[in-house]
């Protein structure tokens, strides 16, 4: 691999790198490669250089740590997208581009889960003959270990909390390794060792949308080492850990005890994957666009440095998908702070606020996203369009309504309140003063409020009565789902039971029982179609309410790889679907 | 020489306990003068939708409800005689010295920093022999070329490297010389010497330079006006007039003065990169300390970032007493006492 004369001429043109970059940077590297037919968005809905060839390696890199290689604990959808090439869920996202990539599809089940109790009572088949990376064959037993598991919160704290929040569980149990001995058949039982049955304490119509979270990937008991299990899982999926250098990089080769017959719909055409964490950002954009990596595993899109280069380089430009990310950047505008208790009061900011200038804040269209009207993104079924405080015809505020609404609340010369944002996040601190500009147009006085992201939601903005005292009217803010779905998107951010006194919670500002009658209404039902007409329903209330600005739709600017096949943005995760590629 | 010694050795020890209580100080007593609870620090630590009652376990579990002085007690008990740890499925024994573990990543600090310390151990030794014989030769030079196109030239090269900052410079490196020209590993690709002496020079090179840019241009600098001064004195003139050779006046005599600032500044150079040189490593992902301790801060991982910041200090401690010591070896005029 190394050259030594290069190594050579290396140190004499290095020295001269000084002289090099005051000269510039040059030109961007954007040679095609393989991809001569490579244009914007070609990945975006279909499948872009389809192929069937099998060998290679896909090299990854992220710019952070992976945030555990843990099933029972992942929460990040990049790490969700990844983990279906060595462990299999019950039930997984299909691995297709387009609105199809949305709809659940069977992994370790044999089909989606039935009930015939609405929605109390779930079952799934697992199916036969599907292997641990030892040879031994999967059983529902290891599936409801698994589950079972990664409640123990004190071990794994930062995972979903979803089956402890259904779950029938018994009183004060605490997961396998500290209630030990415990008869838990009342939340989940296993008939034989190829059913699963989930009981839950209520309804919960769209219960197939958990029986695919990563939690519900096989673990083997006897293998398993708690909070230490990252440091290798045992796979279920075509691929297992060859090397885990923890916090610097992994390794993954074919698993020889995953059968294709056994798998629907993974091709795993590569023979291994590369993945380096904690590389520089930049970097990794550089070496993306020189070819020199295939993947930011991460999927949140180019850096600001890297959007001016590829924006105005029509090759470079030729080589990126704009993949819509089913995240909203929004404002809160919290009803507890005065005078924006009055609907009129939070209304008179819906009409003000500049949306073109939200939008700018974030990035423009390709990085930021589209301007926003309602609180669910367009890619989650159920969203429904619509925008009750137009803005004009140029979308910077309708400042005559919004002169009307401070009338009617009694402020007719406007008010002033604080506006809360993560002093990290150029873009948030960009958004609040975009606000301050436009609001300040009818007499809405806003002073800037920087916190530390870390404790934002604790200490500030999600902390009402440090809300209350410091008058945080506005607190800029943003959400993403955890899976394409009204629950999964809604149910953490327009709940008002979620809001606890002690801070922490992400949902500042919305406060109204009717909304939380609607959501309990729509999380019973198993009708798809009116489910996803409650979740609609219930962001037209919420919007009423002006509890929240919607800001931007977020959309991220991704780097094709160059050197890969199969390659398509799969919405489910917002990102490149990384069980379908391969290497050309 | 050895009372000098242990007693510099005990002043670092004392200086370490004070660098630490202050660490310990700013994550946890200044939070809570601003009025956080130990729910609200341990709200750090849990997923986004984690309930109250994770919330309280976690706070319980990092001790947060123990008074400061408790936790501060538990964590130095700690590095004397190791500590338990509860992960689960069983307990294990960190032994000492233990340093905790990290709130995000659970895992045992020591074995973190041990296994980062060669990364930035190498990244310091290689940059900081270009610099030391790139910087002093060229200030050497310039000194004795003053006002020469070959003086003008180096100082300006050299103001470039001081101003440059490494950001600018790395990432241009990088594009330039590994992603265009390929002569040059790409970022991330660092290898341990032992595994690959080879690849290990490969990807440290371009670092080393980079890095070695900015201090070899303070060094000529320095060098060049530590020469200029020492060469008008007069024993200067006295050795020119014995009749030593000019080499032997400007080496031994002009040089060796000149070098007793130059070790002073080195000493202290040396010994912050030690504890990560945290703009490469960040620039080129190679995983330092210094890279480890940027992550540790931006994680709020006080474990972590209590455990780099003793290693770097206990490596500013050393290095300015070896310094110290070799001040008597540059200069006969210090005596060790």
């Amino acid at each position: 691999m190394i050259q030594r004369t290069r190594v050579l001429v290396a140190a004499t043109a290095a020295l001269a790198l000084g002289l090099t970059a005051a000269c510039g940077g040059g030109k961007d590297d954007s040679s095609s490669g393989s991809s001569s037919k490579a244009e914007f968005n070609a990945a975006l809905d279909k499948v872009f250089n389809p192929s069937e060839k099998k060998g290679g390696t896909i090299r990854l890199a992220n710019s952070g740590d992976w945030d555990t290689l843990d099933p029972g604990e992942t929460y990040y959808g990049y790490s969700w997208d990844f983990l279906r090439l060595y462990g299999r869920s019950l039930l997984t996202f299909k691995a297709s581009p387009g609105a199809a990539g949305n709809e659940l599809t069977p992994d370790l089940a044999e089909g989606l889960g039935e009930t015939n109790d609405n929605g109390k009572t779930w079952t799934y088949k697992i199916r036969k003959g599907v292997k641990f990376e030892d040879g031994t064959e999967v059983k529902a037993a290891d599936v409801k270990y698994a589950v079972l598991r990664s409640i123990d919160k004190e071990t794994f704290p930062n995972g979903p909390a979803y089956f402890e929040q259904f779950l029938n569980l018994p009183a004060g149990y605490k997961g396998p390794y500290k209630s030990k001995d415990v008869n838990t058949d009342q939340a989940i039982s296993t008939p034989d060792d190829s059913t699963i049955v989930f009981h839950l304490k209520q309804a919960f119509g769209g219960f197939d949308y958990m029986a695919a979270l990563p939690q519900t990937v096989p673990v083997p008991q006897a293998k398993d080492t708690g909070a230490k299990y990252k440091e290798h899982v045992i796979s279920t999926g075509p691929y297992m850990f060859d090397q885990n250098n923890l916090g610097k990089n992994f390794t993954l080769k074919r698993n020889p005890n995953w059968d294709q017959a056994t798998d629907p719909f993974r091709k795993a055409l590569p023979d291994s994957f590369e993945v380096s964490l904690n590389v520089n950002a930049d970097d990794i954009d550089n070496r993306l666009l020189s070819g020199d990596l295939d993947i930011d595993v991460v999927g949140t899109g180019v850096q600001p440095a890297t959007l001016g280069r590829v924006v105005g380089d029509p090759t470079a430009k030729a080589g990126t998908d704009n993949a819509s990310q089913s995240r909203l950047w929004y404002t809160s505008i919290v009803g507890t702070v005065k005078p924006l208790d009055n609907l009129d009061c939070r209304k008179a900011i819906q009409y003000a606020a500049d949306r073109t200038g939200y939008q700018t804040a974030y990035g423009g269209p390709l990085a930021g996203g589209d301007i926003a009207t309602t609180v669910l993104p367009p890619t989650i079924p159920g969203y429904q369009k619509f925008d009750l405080y137009p803005a004009g015809p140029d979308n910077t505020g309708d400042l005559t309504k919004a002169k009307e609404a401070l009338a009617a609340c009694g402020q007719p010369n406007g008010f002033s309140t604080n506006i809360a944002y993560r002093a990290e996040r150029p873009k948030e601190k960009a958004t609040a003063e975009s606000l301050q500009q436009s609001l300040a147009r009818v007499g809405i006085k806003l002073t800037l409020k920087p916190f530390p992201q870390g404790d934002y939601f604790s200490q500030y903005a999600g902390n009402p009565p440090y809300v209350k005292a410091n008058n945080l009217g506005l607190t800029v803010n943003g959400w993403g789902a955890d899976w394409n779905d009204g629950f999964g998107f809604l149910s953490q951010i327009v709940d008002s039971r979620v809001i606890r006194e002690t801070g922490g919670s992400s949902n500042t500002s919305v406060r109204d029982p009717e909304i939380d009658k609607m959501l309990d209404a729509a999380v019973s039902n198993t009708d798809v179609k009116a489910r996803e007409a409650q979740w609609g329903a219930i962001d037209k209330k919420v919007m009423e309410d002006a509890f929240i600005l919607p800001g931007v739709y977020s959309k991220a600017l991704l780097i094709r790889p160059k050197k890969l096949t199969n390659v398509y943005v799969n919405p489910a995760y917002a990102m490149y679907d990384y069980v379908a590629l391969g290497v050309a | 020489m050895i009372t000098y010694i242990i007693r510099r050795l005990l002043a670092a020890v004392v200086l370490l306990f004070i660098v630490s209580a202050a660490v310990f100080a700013i994550f946890y007593l200044v939070p809570r003068l601003v009025g956080a609870t130990p729910e609200t620090l341990a709200t750090r630590y849990v997923g986004r939708a984690a309930t109250p009652e994770t919330v309280n376990l976690i706070a319980h579990k990092l001790g947060f409800y123990d008074p400061i002085w408790v936790q501060y007690g538990r964590w130095v008990k700690g590095i004397f005689f190791g500590a338990e740890y509860d992960y689960g499925s069983g307990t294990e024994h960190c032994p000492a010295p233990c340093f905790g573990y990290s709130f995000i990543t659970r895992q045992p600090v020591w074995p973190d920093l041990l296994d980062r310390l060669p990364v930035t151990l190498s990244l310091a030794v290689g940059a900081a022999v270009l610099w030391v014989f790139f910087g002093v030769s060229t200030g050497v030079v310039s000194a004795l070329r003053r006002g020469s196109l070959l003086d003008r030239t180096a100082m300006g090269v050299s103001l470039a490297g001081v101003s440059l900052p490494i950001f600018f410079t790395g990432l241009v490196g990088l594009l330039v010389f590994s992603y265009k020209l390929g002569w040059t590993a790409p970022g991330g690709s660092y290898t341990p010497f032992t595994e690959n002496p080879a690849d290990w020079f490969y990807a440290l090179l371009l670092p080393w330079i980079v890095l070695a840019f900015q201090f070899s241009a303070q060094y000529a600098r320095l060098t060049r006006a530590g020469m200029l001064e020492t060469l008008g004195e007069d024993y200067i003139r006295t050795a020119r007039a014995k009749g030593l050779p000019e080499r032997s006046v400007n080496v031994q005599h002009g040089l060796r003065a000149a070098l007793t600032p130059l070790l002073t500044i080195f000493g202290l150079d040396f010994g912050l990169l030690l504890g990560g040189a945290v703009l490469t490593e960040q620039v080129f992902s190679l995983p330092g300390l210094g890279k480890y301790a940027v992550d540790a801060i931006t994680n709020n991982d006080l474990p972590k970032v209590l455990g780099v910041t003793m290693m770097a200090a206990a490596f500013v401690v050393v290095a300015n007493l070896i310094v110290d010591l070799l001040y008597a070896v540059v200069d006969p005029r210090v005596r060790i006492s």
